[in-house]
């Protein structure tokens, strides 16, 4: 598998959600080698640090990856303004994606917030016997739904204020959905809180769960390791980290 | 194209353009973007006798021109470097630097010793780690302990050893000079600044440590100052490090004395920094028609 590093040009841009911006990149090189889960290091003007974007959607016909971001900080503001026709500076494709079994297997993902795009690509292998579990803030946080329909994905979404959806964690909805179906494997990615109650409740049904996990990071490509997450292997309790061993996880194996 | 050699107590390197320590691991991640043998040589991922863990996270901190890292000296160990990375890197055709980083003299010793008949080109003895509690820049404090540790290892290896300085001290040349007159080959400066931030909604500092290493381009003129006065000071070869991301600031690092030049944390923003620096040296002394890269060390003409 090879990274690329070079300037591509944003095809499409779309603001999706107040501070979330939905950009179209022509990046064949690493379209042609990414896979669901996976992310990109962006390079910022003026800053030293990369941030680190998951991808959303990969169309390798056309060449393009699809990368949704948040304004979080000042980084992520200068980002948000780069618009369609200009360059951008991507790393990529890093780290190592979801599993994907057979599409005939029946996926769920949970997700959280801006977790929530990573999610497409892997719950789309499984057309229709793929359920999205998603929850925002409120309606007018609401992302990607129509994307998800498209997919094939049965979505259920919902909210903290009830504004969309049906209102409550996206928790409770898996919970409700685990009482009556078994699904063969479960991907989450959003909130630490989060993904440790979906964790435990996969675990619980022996479901095998897979989070996609954030952290502070420099490299992107597993030199300098900076960003270590807490994992269990061979029973041996030591730091993995982010950007070389994840983003993705199984549940089990790391410390959430 | 001008003539990039160099050469350091007596190691050739192919040009001065060396990955620093804890930035490029042991070169694997980044031999899938280039060649290692571009490189003029490679400090390694600083290694200590047993395996260690490092520090936990969040280890990293982004800083205006800069970033802070609290890793913690996260290695395999001396054994599993030998093992496992060193038959990998010397086939590489790259110079080979071994950061050595312990929490006892002892363990200085012993590392040294295990180095000792290995394809390890050079030793890079790590006093002045600012991200852990024993050994590290406890050790690179004062000139005392520099001395000791130095003359320990001195004694342990026949290698070239250069000794890697911190720069949180009061007077950098006072231990520059400590472990010349040990025996150190070179020095190499500056290692990382001690630095801080706080999340102000938080009231916590962002780096799970409190504390970190500052580098990037906010060093770089704390690290060309420090790389002129150590130059001035003593009369073994200098590496200079600190902030360098272009090949400007290579040859300005260089110009200071620095007969070689070490590149971290511009890594991070382009991961083929060392290569984008070569070039840049490369096409600055063609322009000016200078031959040679060695013809420009310690050329500034202070006032």
């Amino acid at each position: 598998m090879s990274i690329t590093q070079s300037l591509y040009p944003i095809i499409r841009k779309q603001n999706l959600a107040r501070g979330v911006y939905d950009y179209t990149v022509h990046c064949p090189d690493i379209a042609a080698e990414a896979v669901p889960g996976q992310f990109v290091h962006i390079r910022v003007p003026g800053f030293q640090l990369r941030r680190p974007i998951s991808i959303c959607g990969i169309d390798r016909e056309r060449g393009a990856l699809r990368l949704v971001m948040e304004v979080r900080g000042e980084g992520t503001e200068v980002l948000s303004r780069i618009n369609e026709g200009e360059l951008i500076d991507l790393l990529g494709p890093l780290g190592h994606g979801f599993t994907l079994l057979p599409p005939e297997k029946k996926a769920v993902v949970v997700g959280g917030g801006i977790g929530v795009p990573p999610l497409l690509g892997a719950i789309s292998h499984y057309g229709n016997n793929g359920t999205a579990i998603t929850g925002f803030r409120s309606a007018s946080a609401v992302i990607l739904q129509d994307d998800f329909k498209a997919a094939g994905a049965r979505a259920i979404l919902c909210t903290d204020d009830g504004t969309a959806g049906e209102r409550g964690f996206v928790t409770a909805a898996l919970q409700k959905l685990l009482e009556s179906e078994t699904p063969d494997i479960v991907y989450a990615c959003g909130p630490m809180p989060m993904l440790r109650a979906v964790a435990k409740m996969a675990e619980e049904k022996g479901i095998v769960c897979e989070v996609s996990l954030e952290e502070r990071m420099a490299c992107g490509v597993g030199a300098c390791l900076g960003c270590a997450c807490r994992t269990v292997k061979n029973g041996v309790e030591g730091y993995s980290h982010v950007c070389k061993d994840g983003p993705v996880f199984n549940s089990r194996e790391v410390v959430l | 194209m001008a003539d990039l050699r160099v050469e350091v107590a007596g190691v050739p390197f192919k040009n001065p353009v060396i990955p620093a320590s804890g930035a490029f691991g042991f070169g694997r991640e980044y031999e899938k973007l280039y060649p290692l043998s571009r490189l003029g040589g490679i400090s390694c991922k600083g290694t200590t006798l047993n395996r260690k863990d490092g520090n936990p996270p969040p280890r990293i901190a982004e800083t205006p021109a800069g970033m802070l890292n609290s890793v913690g000296l996260q290695n395999p160990g001396i054994d599993a470097f030998i093992e496992q990375e060193l038959p990998y890197l010397r086939t590489k055709d790259v110079t080979i630097l071994a950061n050595v980083a312990g929490s006892t003299v002892e363990d200085c010793i012993e590392i040294a010793r295990k180095l000792e008949g290995t394809a390890v080109d050079m030793i890079e003895l790590n006093i002045s780690c600012p991200n852990v509690k024993e050994g590290g820049a406890a050790f690179g404090s004062t000139p005392q302990m520099a001395a000791a540790v130095t003359k320990a290892v001195r004694g342990a290896t026949s290698k070239p050893l250069m000794v890697k300085l911190s720069p949180n001290v009061t007077d950098i040349t006072a231990i520059a000079k400590a472990v010349e007159a040990e025996g150190a080959d070179a020095v190499s400066l500056i290692n990382t600044l001690l630095g801080m931030r706080i999340d102000i909604n938080t009231r916590r500092p962002v780096l799970r440590n409190n504390t970190g290493g500052l580098s990037g381009p906010a060093i770089f003129p704390v690290a060309v100052r420090m790389v002129w006065q150590v130059a001035n000071a003593v009369s073994i070869p200098v590496v200079g490090m600190g902030g360098i991301s272009s090949g400007k600031d290579a040859i300005e690092m260089m110009m200071a004395g620095a007969s070689a030049v070490q590149v971290g944390a511009a890594l991070f923003a382009d991961p083929y920094a060392p290569l984008h620096i070569i070039d840049g040296m490369n096409a600055w002394l063609d322009e000016k028609g200078i031959g040679s890269v060695r013809e420009i060390i310690g050329t500034v003409q202070p006032w």
